[in-house]
């Protein structure tokens, strides 16, 4: 390059094509000052040869291969970067106003489907206030098939895929009403609550679609989880103000409202906020895309601090953990909140990154999990025989367990990946394979649960 | 010669691990090895070459740096892990197998027709 004149147009040239390479989702800028070094070379090789700068130029373009074809073998290798668009750019943008109109319709159509479906039982006489338990046992299912089929729908999951779906929601709808449950009993307590997360594995096939076999599928489907939850807390929150308002509005002109929400605004909203947020956590993904990622930043050292404070506390005072009905219920909510953490950082790391210190304060918040667990446990175990076998507690250590083993695991994995010896890819893939392993506990806890303890 | 689409995907993993097993190296560098090695026969898009880098950087097998180049610069180098070298040999074996596997073919066909065909018998097995 002799001619500092004769540089300035290809300057523009290379930095006109930067722009358009940084706009590919897949590509991170990284990647991009990659393959700058790489066109640089091939230039300066060309020129060498003979070429002019414009020849060398295009030549050196045209062998790194069309944008297009570059950032699919991109977004192959790095799906993360691209879950926010799962479609991979079409580039007529009216098609894509046309198709982003159809899916607002579509789930605005299901969600208020939804909400007719929450008081379709109370036509043929069932209330909620007459038969709550039939509307806790059932409550996956005004919302969860819907948003199922929606998947299906956008993305056109195959049809075998969707008999098993079919089979496994109508399994789930004999299992949660042919069982004589006994009123407000325990058992029927426990299907509510672990039905939702056993069929909630049945709206991560239809999400991820064909791709549900992949890692990378299974881990969008996390992504999507816990975008879809904050997403559903903020509605929630607005709801309540919404609901908070127009009562005390309404309470001015001497009329009490409280019952319309009881028995309608909030069934039916929640049901169809389930539908509505999981539209908007497909449709924004890059408005909040990073909002799981930056809460994990922000709570994981505070929950370290928290745990670590409660270990040496209970060290230093020599006080043991005072075992009452609650305590394993609080510890498992523990290790859910530690492996959400854990998994959300997971979820959004870059597998490449060498560790870093955000990794060691991660590795600490598992480890001093596990270390308050393990004393929990200590203390329930050696008090099981005196409490007895209740539905509740073996359904509360069974997942105490199951959480246990995950995080032990992670901790390893974790550890190795810190010091070389393994990949963070390794530990990817030990977190969505896991996700059988709540599905499958809570399967067995709506099928064995009730009849091995008398329906109680 | 144009070898298909699948064969260059598929001994894409080995040739840049065998090339790094030689030397640290960066992108541009492996490709013109690659072409020099084929004899110009396999062709890489070059960009393609980068995601294949980074997914053998995802699964261990490599390692890279930034570095400025002697141009100033900043170039980034891979370098090949004990899990690479355990991998490359690993795809070695197999490699090996599926061309011994081929030779035998190669030579079963070129039997019947050597009396007829000398000329060609004789050529094939070197196209292989």
């Amino acid at each position: 390059m002799s001619d500092a004149e004769h540089d300035a147009p290809l300057e523009e040239r290379i930095e006109l094509w930067r722009s358009y390479l940084s706009r590919r989702q897949a590509i991170s800028p990284v990647d991009v000052a990659e393959l700058e070094d790489h066109l640089r070379e091939q230039v300066a090789t060309l020129v060498e040869a003979g070429l002019d700068d414009d020849e060398a130029f295009l030549v050196a373009v045209k062998r790194l291969g069309a944008l297009d074809a570059l950032s699919r073998e991109f977004a192959r290798e790095y799906s993360e970067r691209l879950w926010k668009q799962l479609v991979i750019a079409s580039p007529e943008s009216d098609e894509r106003k046309a198709g982003a109109r159809r899916d607002a319709f579509v789930a605005f159509g299901l969600a208020v489907l939804a909400a007719l479906l929450v008081k379709t039982p109370a036509l043929f006489g069932v209330d909620f206030d007459g038969q709550a338990g039939f509307y806790a046992r059932n409550a996956s299912f005004f919302a969860l098939p819907l948003l199922t089929g929606y998947f299906v729908w956008k993305r056109r999951v195959d049809t075998t895929t969707v008999r098993w779906l079919a089979a496994g929601f109508v399994a789930a709808a004999v299992f949660a009403n042919a069982f004589p449950f006994a009123e407000a009993g325990h058992t029927e307590t426990l299907t509510a609550l672990h039905l939702p997360i056993a069929l909630w594995l049945a709206v991560g096939v239809a999400y991820a679609g064909g791709r549900w076999r992949q890692v990378a599928g299974r881990m969008d489907f996390v992504r999507f989880s816990g975008e879809l939850f904050i997403y559903y807390v903020l509605i929630g929150l607005g709801g309540a103000l919404l609901m908070g308002f127009m009562a005390m509005i309404f309470s001015a002109i001497g009329i009490d409202v409280e019952p319309i929400f009881e028995s309608w605004l909030l069934p039916c909203g929640a049901a169809a906020g389930v539908i509505v947020a999981s539209w908007l956590v497909e449709a924004k993904q890059s408005v909040i895309e990073n909002m799981a990622p930056v809460l994990t930043r922000l709570f994981t050292p505070l929950f370290a601090v928290a745990l670590i404070a409660f270990l040496g506390t209970a060290l230093v005072t020599g006080r043991g953990v005072d075992v009452d009905r609650d305590v394993l219920i609080a510890f498992d909510l523990l290790l859910v909140v530690v492996l959400g953490l854990l998994l959300y950082s997971v979820s959004a790391r870059d597998p490449e990154a060498p560790p870093g210190f955000f990794d060691v304060l991660q590795f600490v918040l598992v480890i001093s999990a596990l270390a308050a667990d393990a004393v929990a446990l200590w203390a329930i175990a050696s008090r099981i025989t005196e409490f007895g076998f209740t539905p509740n507690r073996v359904a509360a250590l069974g997942e105490n367990i199951i959480l246990l083993a995950n995080l032990g695991w992670s901790a390893v994995l974790y550890a190795r990946f810190m010091r070389g010896r393994g990949t963070f890819a390794a530990l990817e893939r030990w977190q969505t394979d896991y996700l059988y392993v709540y599905a499958g506990w809570a399967a067995i806890v709506v099928v064995a649960f009730p009849p091995l303890f008398g329906y109680v | 010669m144009e070898i298909n689409k699948d064969l260059v995907a598929a001994s894409s993993t080995p040739i840049v691990l065998a090339i790094l097993a030689e030397e640290d190296s960066y992108g541009y560098a492996i490709l013109q090895r690659v072409r020099e090695l084929s004899g110009g026969r396999l062709e890489w898009t070059d960009g393609m070459l980068y995601p294949v880098l980074h997914r053998l950087g995802r699964l261990g097998y490599v390692e890279s740096r930034w570095e400025v180049a002697e141009s100033g610069r900043r170039r980034k180098y891979y370098r090949i892990t004990e899990r690479g070298l355990t991998q490359l040999a690993e795809e070695r074996e197999q490699w090996q197998a599926v061309d011994a596997t081929l030779r035998g073919i190669w030579h079963m066909r070129s039997r019947p027709f050597s009396a007829a065909f000398r000329t060609s018998a004789i050529v094939q097995p070197q196209g292989a």
